[in-house]
């Protein structure tokens, strides 16, 4: 992937695309992009200090938030003004920052839920078992691969109100693949996470590239950022201030300065 | 005391069509807010929609009876519609608001005096029972039921309400059963993370809010077939909340839940009401607390306050799932 480090730089086969996405609260600026791509196949971070808009445009670009201007597309549709349950049935799937799981169904339950185009999901087809059977079947063993997969196998009967904070992330992740993405966009993934899940979850995100899943996430974890990342986005004060390779963003003086604010002495991205 | 006379007059209350009716309202009411999470307080505005529904073709326009019953689906599917596609996109303290204003506005339409020649004014509608009354099998015998008696024409009117109730009861319980139900319950949970899902979380409560209205919509007709008069302060707000009593009761989002919800609650009603008539007329109790003339108001309150502490010591009902209930945390 040879792309400029510069805010807003061409990518060979961008998945995702926005342009002039803005989005004020009364006078306060929250976003505004001026372009972004997402490379396919990629991971990209999306970092910055708090405050910076990232979950804004993270709301923004699934759909889960209108902009007040801006346009969009996905996987080469145009996708501007796209709410958020149809672009989850394009392929694209997003996390929360607070996790969201549904806490009284089970957790087998959360991830078949998760399965799009289920014939029994109409109140018509619902009362009858045997057009919707087959199907269900097929949600429960691709369900419980991926519970395997995530280490919930065991849990899977218990309410998911009832699983610890770390199974819930793994759960939400987990169920976020149900719907059989093409770009899935992590909300602080690791935030709140031990280390050794940490180590888990990053594999998992791993994982998801090489399945050939494109992978978007927001990270305070400079480490995690430099394990995982191919392409780093940093936002400050709403507006993308660089991009770049890892090695490139941590020596970029505009992001240590957005970090620290201006005329500060040391790295800390450097230290990180 | 004469306590067989309170056993028998409360199961005859019990299994009455009124019961039947109730049980139906709550079966609807519990789609909504036991599966889905929908607040509808204004349920008895689909009752009201089903009994005038039915009542209004047939004794004014002269309908056949059928046509009327779809007239009945009609105007509940309509109000659904009308209450959940300005609301249902908002948070769900806003369709609580609105239904329960909407019932509120439905009822008083119905007793308002310009509109008396429709709606038959505050003595109700009546003239549409024919139908029943010529199809009913059971003649104008009377049938003894313990120490009561019913006439062949309430128990024709029970019978049917009863095999609504079935209907109804096992078609939830199918519904909730398969995927549709299982979304509608991720709904109830977090309606944002079932959209991040790709799902639109406003059809499929539009869709509960149609279902559930139109089950209560039969109960209305029930209530009213029975009275053969559909009766305006029937269908108040003490309908629903009498309705979410029944749910909560029974146990929400179980399918049995409201239907042994009702059959309780018009036990427990009818045997407090007969216990302190006994008790005032056999003056067991000292008269300034009971007497002939209050235990009626007496009665509401021993039955309040039973229901206050079933919900704080056993908030699942009796077929609730305590390990469901025990998070009810967002």
């Amino acid at each position: 992937m040879v792309s400029e480090a510069v805010p807003g730089a061409a990518k060979q086969d961008p998945i995702l695309v926005v342009d002039g996405l803005r989005r004020e609260f009364g006078g306060l600026v929250a976003v505004d992009i001026a372009h972004l791509e997402v490379q396919r196949g990629a991971v990209t971070a999306l970092i910055g200090p708090n405050g910076a808009g990232k979950t804004t445009a993270f709301n923004l670009m699934s759909g889960f938030d209108t902009p007040t201007a801006g346009t969009s597309s996905f996987d080469g549709r145009d996708t501007s003004g796209v709410n958020g349950h149809r672009l989850a049935q394009m392929g694209m799937v997003r996390t929360f920052q607070l996790t969201r799981v549904l806490t009284r169904l089970t957790v087998l339950e959360n991830m078949m839920l998760g399965a799009v185009n289920q014939i029994g999901e109409k109140p018509w087809t619902s009362p009858f078992k045997p057009l919707w059977g087959k199907q269900d079947e097929q949600i429960r063993e691709r369900a419980e691969e991926l519970l395997v997969r995530f280490k919930l196998d065991h849990v899977k009967g218990e309410y998911a109100g009832n699983i610890s904070g770390g199974q819930r992330k793994l759960l939400e992740m987990a169920r976020a693949l149900m719907v059989e993405p093409k770009l899935v966009m992590l909300d602080e993934p690791m935030a709140g996470v031990n280390p050794a899940l940490k180590q888990s979850l990053l594999g998992h995100v791993k994982n998801l590239q090489s399945e050939g899943m494109t992978v978007l996430f927001i990270e305070h974890d400079m480490d995690m950022v430099h394990e995982i990342a191919d392409w780093v986005v940093v936002m400050a004060e709403g507006r993308i201030i660089a991009e770049g390779t890892p090695d490139q963003i941590s020596d970029n003086r505009a992001v240590v300065d957005a970090y620290l604010g201006e005329h500060q002495g040391t790295s800390f991205l450097e230290d990180a | 005391m004469n306590w067989a006379l309170i056993f028998s007059n409360a199961t005859y209350v019990a299994l009455s069509s009124s019961a039947a009716a109730y049980a139906l309202i709550a079966i609807g009411l519990n789609v909504h807010i036991g599966y889905t999470g929908l607040l509808n307080f204004g349920q008895a505005g689909f009752a009201a929609a089903g009994a005038y529904g039915m009542a209004i073709p047939i004794a004014t326009f002269g309908w056949h009876w059928s046509a009327a019953i779809g007239s009945s689906v009609f105007f509940a599917i309509l109000l659904a519609l009308l209450l959940g596609v300005p609301t249902l996109r908002l948070k769900s303290d806003y369709l609580a608001i609105v239904t329960i204003a909407a019932a509120e506005i439905i009822r008083i339409s119905m007793i308002s005096v310009r509109f008396t020649w429709l709606t038959g004014g505050t003595d109700g509608k009546k003239g549409f029972s024919a139908f029943l009354v010529n199809a009913n099998p059971f003649g104008d015998n009377r049938y003894s039921f313990f120490a009561q008696s019913v006439n062949g024409y309430s128990l024709f009117i029970t019978i049917i309400g009863w095999i609504l109730v079935a209907i109804f009861g096992v078609l939830v319980y199918f519904m909730m059963r398969g995927p549709w139900g299982r979304a509608l319950r991720g709904i109830r949970e977090d309606e944002i993370a079932v959209q991040s899902l790709g799902k639109s979380t406003t059809v499929f409560k539009l869709q509960s809010l149609v279902l559930g209205g139109v089950i209560g919509a039969f109960g209305g007709i029930i209530l009213a077939a029975e009275k053969q008069s559909a009766q305006p302060m029937e269908y108040g707000t003490t309908l629903t909340f009498f309705a979410f009593t029944i749910v909560i009761l029974g146990g929400l989002a179980t399918a049995r839940g409201p239907i042994i919800g009702a059959i309780l609650f018009w036990f427990i009603l009818q045997f407090v009401d007969n216990l302190l008539e006994q008790v005032a007329r056999n003056e067991i109790a000292p008269s300034w607390l009971i007497n002939s003339n209050n235990f009626g108001q007496v009665k509401f309150i021993l039955a309040g306050f039973a229901l206050a502490l079933l919900v704080i010591f056993r908030p699942q009902g009796i077929y609730g799932n305590k390990r469901e209930m025990a998070f009810d945390s967002r």
